[in-house]
């Protein structure tokens, strides 16, 4: 992009609540992975002469996200009917929420660029999804098109940002801050991949500093982090290359093409958008209790932001490892329980065992924390053991392992292993003293002021102890040894 | 009110019918009857009255979220012009 240009861009995230049943009747929610049709039902098949009933559990969830976004929730919300033909949608309309929304306004703070940020939204609704059509079965091709109900009806909240974001990477950072606030509140799963979180972003180019927005590209079909990053980057290009070329931006909606990696305009021309909104007489306007709202405001739990915070506050933490300990819930949760009880000054070789060791084991084995074979409270014996010297970092790591295949304590591990670091003085002098007979150039270079040579002779006396011997005790003796 | 042929036909594709030439002006002055009839109420001084879809004073009933397996899939199916196996078939979309 040339340097003057900037890109705006504000994003739609559709988001698919977390309850047992749909939006409207009481079939399953969840089940797009099914048999197809199987979850479905009178209502979400737009049978004649059905009315639909509201979900109050996916009230609850909307309500929660809006308070945790730091929305205003509006007293009196209404659904509206789209009005559309499409076979996705069996009454041909959605039922959604359109002039009067349940929540306005709310932000996003996230970081990008090593600075803080954060994005305006501008509201959140109400709406059903819509089914799933089938083209093809596998690579063949179908001569028709099939289509599954499971999915119609689900409860999905649309939150849309203010025009805020300015780069790919903040529109990623933004996605990211949002999608873990919803899984703290406990108001989605937010799997991309299932179709629970989706996301369409609004594009455009301005001067850099101007104040009036560019023409507006809508972007559709960004369905994971990766593809909200490379579309944005991507659609930034192209509008800078159609204005470099004395082109012009056409207001449009785009596909993103996840496989050629690149946006391409709609095919099929939808009559621009007239949906012919009008109030859905089905149903009466949703007015909260609000003594109901300020039980859900009491529900809410710890905030990633606030527990952040917090880690820093009462256990002095750096920002990074803040960062890393509360990227979810769960993980924030196993760090809490391994370091009650230890010692202060225990806590950042607690947190170094879980962001390296533990995390990167589960990331090569896939698994969730919830799903970690070592508990917590042996975790924090284990920073136990390193702290009070008994455990040398790298027998730690062979703990770690040990503990992590046998699901056994580290202290019963270590006793049954004979992992213990041997701190006692004369034993390690006698290792020490049998490296510097055996390395005896070593030892004159150390004499003679070469510090590295050092290395050698520690090398020398954990191979002789098995790595047992303190490596603080090993140093002061082989200096020792060598000024002697 | 009048309401121009363009109009009726924009609003007859949206609603994905075809009208024919005798049908089109039939809806253009039945359409133009019903704007009439909004325009008589505008005049009786209803400003001041909340717009409303349904009966005025309710609010929404909200259901508990309990699962409630529908027993009649075959029949919902059955109901559709066409079927495939567990799905309904309609005219390629793509
Ligand atoms: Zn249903």
């Amino acid at each position: 992009m040339s340097a003057e240009l900037e890109l705006v861009a504000g994003l739609e995230v559709h988001c698919q609540l977390a309850t047992r049943t749909k939006l409207f009747c009481g079939c399953p929610n969840g089940a797009a992975g099914s048999e197809a049709n199987t979850a479905v039902c009178p209502v979400c098949t737009g049978q004649p002469g059905c009315l639909p009933v509201l979900n109050k559990a996916a009230v609850a969830l909307a309500f929660k996200a809006a308070l945790a976004l730091d929305c205003g929730l509006a007293g009196r919300s209404v659904f509206a009917r789209k009005n559309y033909f499409y076979p996705d949608l069996p009454k041909a309309y959605q039922i959604s929420q359109y002039e009067a929304p349940f929540a306005l306004g709310g932000e996003v703070r996230f970081k990008a660029g090593g600075s803080e940020r954060r994005a305006r939204l501008h509201r959140i609704h109400l709406e059903e999804d819509a089914g799933k059509l089938l083209h093809a079965v596998g690579s063949r091709e179908l001569d028709c098109t099939l289509v599954d109900f499971n999915r119609c009806g689900a409860p999905l909240i649309e939150i849309v940002s203010e025009p805020d974001l300015r780069s790919a990477e903040e529109a990623h950072a933004f996605l990211t801050a949002l999608k873990e606030i919803l899984l703290y509140a406990g108001v989605s799963h937010c799997d991309m991949e299932k179709g629970e979180l989706r996301c369409d972003a609004n594009v455009s180019l301005r001067p850099k500093g101007a104040s009036v927005l560019g023409v507006k590209v809508e972007i559709k079909n960004l369905n994971s982090f990766k593809a909200v990053k490379e579309a944005l980057e991507h659609e930034a290009g192209r509008q800078a290359g159609l204005l470099a070329s004395g082109g012009r931006v056409e207001p449009e909606t785009r596909l993103w093409d996840a496989g050629k990696r690149r946006t391409e305009p709609m095919r099929s021309k939808e009559e621009a958008h007239d949906y012919r909104y009008f109030p859905d007489p089905d149903l009466a306007p949703l007015v909260p209790d609000p003594r109901w709202i300020e039980t859900l405001k009491a529900s809410l739990p710890e905030l990633p932001a606030a527990r952040r915070a917090r880690y820093a506050e009462s256990f002095g933490l750096s920002e990074y490892d803040a960062e890393v300990l509360t990227s979810s819930s769960s993980l924030g949760g196993y760090f809490e329980e391994s370091v009650r009880g230890l010692p202060a000054e225990a806590v950042k070789t607690c947190v170094n065992l879980i962001t390296t060791e533990l995390l990167g084991r589960l990331h090569a084995e896939g698994k969730a924390v919830e799903a970690c074979p070592l508990a917590a409270s042996s975790l924090g014996s284990l920073a136990s053991l390193i702290f009070k010297g008994t455990l040398s970092s790298k027998l730690a790591k062979e703990v770690f392992a040990k503990a992590w295949e046998t699901g056994k304590a580290p202290e019963a591990l270590v006793a049954e292993l004979g992992l213990a670091q041997v701190l006692d003085e004369g034993q390690v002098r006698g290792w020490v003293k049998a490296a510097c007979g055996a390395n005896p150039k070593a030892v004159a270079d150390l004499k003679a002021g070469n510090e590295r040579a050092i290395g050698a002779l520690v090398g020398a006396v954990m191979k002789l102890s098995k790595g047992k011997a303190n490596p603080g005790l090993v140093n002061r003796l082989i200096k020792e040894e060598a000024a002697a | 009110m009048k309401i121009s042929p363009e109009v009726v036909s924009k609003i007859a594709g949206l609603a994905r019918l075809r009208l024919t030439e005798e049908e089109a002006p039939l809806y253009q002055s039945q359409l133009g009857a019903v704007l009439d009839h909004m325009a008589d109420l505008a005049g009786l001084g209803a400003a001041a009255v909340e717009p409303g879809a349904g009966a005025p004073g309710l609010s929404s009933v909200l259901r508990e979220d309990e699962p409630e397996a529908f027993q009649g899939r075959e029949e919902l199916l059955a109901n559709a012009p066409e079927r495939e196996g567990p799905y309904f078939k309609v005219r390629k979309v793509l």
